[in-house]
């Protein structure tokens, strides 16, 4: 305890941090949101008076320490200073994810019995009286815009900037109960819970102190060696663990700028408009944007494609090279150079990264075409792998050792192990306190000694020490014959393809892996455009005898590169189909962040899945869709099923044994 | 209903309307020797939503052209806040707080988003050609209060992200949208809305009924609209005028006209005996 103090100066809590920053860094710029068209700024020194108007608001509405506060909204400034005032008055924040449906929502603001809850405006508002019955805790809520809530109750609604006003107007009463709890505040006490999405199960909510965010914070940011210059875009909800750790916990202990997007529609031109230092985005979100490029290429005028074909060719060649301080020829550098002005530069200013000094990405393996492309631009996107359970950080990788296939060495402060069935252990500042009213669950992951299980089966690289992750420990498995089945590792593959978007192979405990296939409409509908197909509807593309040839085109493809490894090659797909919908979190069918429920999707579709090993060509079914208003309603359609060339294994099959 | 007050009423869920804004009295307009409206009489209230319904023809659209001054009805009088109106031109009446979206969308397609709604401030500028093309004083002062207020509805509506966007490339749902912008950035008294909803699905009808509500409701707008959709009509209006073949056959709140004979013959078209 009084070790760990030394090491961040005495600064024990987030509330500390505002403190310090609002002296050190007063004037300087620390939130920023677009408002009616213009950048509003908020400096340091406005968000302590806007946190303390807040927390003295809320210290008058009797919030109590211990209490749990949860705040639910895409991100604006009031919301993030939310998080913090509550803690200023030492109750534990607990974001949710806002585009939960109310049923959701009930689960979690029932388990953590949340007193008070902040949200964004009406639509929040309604999915919380609907469920308001079974929240027996719930006291207040508070809102930040009054839009369309004026004929409401608001016997327990409050007003935002009513709040503050209140609290404003008390502020004698209550600035000594304020000094006296955020006094309190130490390394030990709860600085945020967060709701893990759960890939399986109900979600878990976990208690994280100040410890932990703040030594992550503090050794995350020496690592790539954040200041208070940097700018970020506040855009991924603000449950994930990783928008707590860039935008309020690195923000504070670097004290950079936040900014929020208008809305989420308007992130793209915010994106460009703001040009951050420090960008984090998931690869779905890089592979989107490189495919949305290469449309757009295609579309461009002869002399606009010859110049981006050459130049891009060029950059493949030398960019990751130049990137890492390699050594590169004196005509190969000026011609990079050349291209930086009339291709790289402009290019990079469209998507908003000409001033990305550190990108990241995590979450899911990226296409190592998609990866290179961006880092040949001159962008420098690394790679980390992280959880909620250890505040983010595991593995990074250090400028100069960048890699698609790994993700880096392990984080300053982190142990790293890998036990005897190759799950990934690792002990850090970072690992949680526990799960709330959760005992089994936390002794399940978290060893007397402080080990954690990631779940996530993997290996260290001889010599270059990088980690390498192959898949979900749990989803590896054995193929009837005994070889080894790792679905993430091809599904990966699969969706390296621009045409394909996810893709959910299935084969444990059997003789042979199978596939469903979801196509890209964006990259897909493109190419129907311009090779004049008519069609209306996802259903209909992902139909198309001619996009079945292409997939079936790609799939071949991953099995000849399948077939090179000894350890994977009976993971080839034999039979593949297009799913006529595209999966869905609000159908339970993917995590809020995106991941495939592998176990319900398996369960959802097992009639296509028995098409799949039986051998039929055809197969006719009926879906359950959820709307995003939680409304149900079906579709059906008669799928093909396809046959996919498999390369004969060469190696003998028990290399995994 | 018929028996109000003039000071108005209170709705079922606690709305206060006011007294009458507009009254129509005895309208008929005719086409040369076609008859598309006879001897129509009613009366808007302050802060009301007013539909007005009826099948293909029964000259709804004439009725809201003569609201709006495009028409002059051959016999009639048109009221509006206590005085009788004399013939105008639409921009006189524009000038007067009334604003109106198209059922065949009439927007400035080469132009932005922002540009299309700024044009609805046009009633609130003054400064002359001159001083705008040299922009100083009036003219730049203005533009940027004009600018706040096309802002705030932007804002209102959730448009910030096609803010730029020329409106040819808009899709249709977001079209209407614009246009309800650019009739709100005239700040209006009383505003017409013509099918609003007309080829929409069914999530951009709610948005679309959600902004009508938040409209009236937010900044105390009157509003009467036009619409094919009865569950939006009927979920939407504090009262309903129905017309068929020219005539008014119903006027009364949601209930009373969906018990109207007259309106079941005529337009919902229930089977009874």
């Amino acid at each position: 305890m009084a070790q760990s103090s030394q090491a961040t100066g005495g600064l024990v809590s987030i509330p500390a941090l505002l403190q310090r920053n609002a002296q050190k860094f007063a004037d300087k710029p620390a939130f920023r949101q677009k408002e009616f068209g213009i950048w509003q700024t908020w400096t340091w020194k406005d968000v302590q008076r806007e946190v303390d108007n807040f927390a003295l608001g809320l210290i008058n509405l009797g919030v109590n320490e211990g209490d749990f506060v949860a705040i639910i909204g895409s991100n604006r400034p009031q919301l993030y200073w939310s998080m913090v005032a509550a803690q200023s008055v030492g109750a534990v924040p607990v974001p949710l994810y806002q585009d939960s449906a109310a049923e959701e929502m009930a689960y979690v603001l029932d388990h953590c019995g949340a007193r008070f809850i902040i949200v964004e405006d009406q639509e929040q508002v309604d999915k919380v009286i609907e469920v308001q019955d079974r929240l027996h805790q719930f006291e207040h809520m508070i809102y930040l815009d009054p839009r369309g809530l004026r004929k409401y109750d608001h016997s327990r609604l409050h007003e935002f900037s009513h709040v503050q006003e209140q609290g404003h107007a008390a502020r004698d009463e209550f600035t000594p109960e304020l000094e006296k709890r955020r006094a309190k505040l130490d390394m030990s006490s709860t600085c945020v819970m967060l709701y893990t999405s759960g890939t399986t199960g109900k979600p878990k909510g976990v208690v994280l102190s100040n410890r932990n965010i703040i030594e992550s914070a503090h050794n995350s940011s020496d690592f790539d060696k954040l200041g208070p210059d940097e700018e970020i875009l506040a855009y991924l909800p603000m449950a994930w663990v990783g928008d707590f750790i860039f935008s309020v916990g690195q923000a504070y202990w670097a004290g950079f700028c936040v900014n929020c997007p208008e809305s989420p529609e308007t992130m793209v031109t915010d994106l460009r408009e703001i040009g951050p230092t420090y960008y984090f985005a998931p690869p779905r979100v890089f592979e989107t944007q490189l495919t949305n490029v290469m449309i757009r290429m295609e579309d461009a005028s002869r002399m606009k494609k010859w110049l981006f074909d050459t130049f891009m060719a060029h950059a493949r060649k030398v960019g990751p090279a130049i990137l890492d301080g390699k050594p590169v020829g004196f005509m190969d550098r000026m011609k990079y150079k050349l291209g930086d002005l009339f291709v790289y530069g402009p290019l990079k200013n469209t998507l908003g990264f000409s001033r990305v000094r550190i990108g990241y990405t995590a979450g899911e393996a990226i296409g190592p075409e998609i990866f290179d492309f961006y880092r040949s631009l001159g962008i420098n996107l690394k790679q980390l792998y992280g959880q909620t359970e250890a505040t983010v950080f595991i593995t990074m990788q250090p400028d100069g050792e960048v890699r698609s296939d790994t993700v880096g060495v392990p984080a300053p402060g982190v142990e790293l192990k890998i036990g005897d069935n190759g799950e990934v252990y690792y002990r850090s500042p970072g690992v949680f306190e526990y799960y709330y009213k959760n005992p089994e669950s936390t002794a399940d992951t978290k060893d007397p000694e402080g080990w954690v299980a990631t779940g996530d089966a993997g290996f260290i690289e001889e010599g270059s020490g990088h980690l390498r992750i192959i898949d979900r420990a749990k989803d590896v498995g054995k193929m009837a014959d005994g070889s080894l089945f790792a679905p993430k590792y091809v599904e990966n593959k699969l969706k390296f393809y621009p045409n394909i978007l996810e893709a959910v192979v299935f084969g444990n405990g059997r003789d042979r892996c199978m596939a469903f296939i979801n196509i890209d409409l964006s990259a897909v509908g493109n190419w129907a455009e311009r090779n004049n197909i008519a069609y209306s509807s996802y259903q209909e593309l992902a139909g198309h005898p001619k996009v079945l040839a292409q997939v079936q085109a790609h799939v071949e493809e991953v099995n000849r590169s399948i077939a090179d490894d000894p350890m994977l090659s009976g993971c080839q797909i034999h039979r593949f189909l297009i799913l006529h919908k595209e999966l869905d979190a609000d159908d339970g069918e993917m995590t809020r962040t995106r991941k495939v429920r592998r176990r319900i999707v398996e369960d959802k579709f097992h009639d296509l899945i028995t098409a799949l090993y039986d051998g039929s060509d055809k197969i006719s079914t009926r879906t359950e869709v959820t709307y995003e208003d939680g409304r149900k309603g079906y579709i059906s359609a008669t799928l093909e099923i396809r046959d996919a060339k498999v390369q004969p294994v060469t190696t003998q099959k028990m290399a995994a044994e | 209903m018929n028996q109000m007050s003039t000071e108005g009423y209170t709705t079922a869920d606690g709305r206060k309307i006011g007294g009458v804004m507009m009254e129509m009295k005895n309208i008929t307009l005719r086409f040369g020797g076609v008859k598309a409206i006879t001897d129509i009489s009613f009366d808007i209230r302050e802060g009301e939503i007013r539909a007005i319904i009826g099948p293909n023809g029964a000259g709804k659209s004439s009725m809201l052209n003569v609201i709006s001054g495009f028409y002059v009805p051959q016999e009639g009088e048109v009221w509006f806040r206590g005085a009788k109106r004399p013939p105008m031109k639409p921009y006189q009446v524009a000038q007067q707080g009334i604003a109106r979206t198209f059922q065949n969308i009439a927007l400035f397609e080469g132009m932005s988003v922002l540009d299309n709604v700024m044009t609805g401030r046009l009633t609130h500028m003054k400064s002359g050609m001159l001083e705008q093309a040299i922009w100083k004083g009036k003219a730049e002062k203005e533009e940027v209060e004009n600018r706040e207020v096309v802002e705030k509805i932007i804002d209102f509506l959730e448009i910030q992200a096609i803010r730029k966007t020329p409106v040819a490339r808009l899709p249709y749902g977001l079209k209407k949208r614009v246009e309800l912008a650019r009739a709100l950035a005239a700040e209006p008294k009383l505003l017409l809305l013509d099918e609003p909803m007309a080829g929409m699905n069914v999530e951009e009808k709610e948005d679309m009924s959600r902004f009508i509500l938040d409209v009236n409701d937010e900044f105390g707008t009157t509003i009467a609209l036009i619409e094919h959709d009865m569950g939006v009509v009927m979920d939407l209006s504090d009262r309903v005028v129905v017309m068929d073949y020219g005539k008014k056959i119903g006027d009364g709140t949601p209930d009373e006209v969906r018990s109207n004979q007259a309106v079941i013959d005529a337009y919902l078209g229930v089977a009874h005996d």
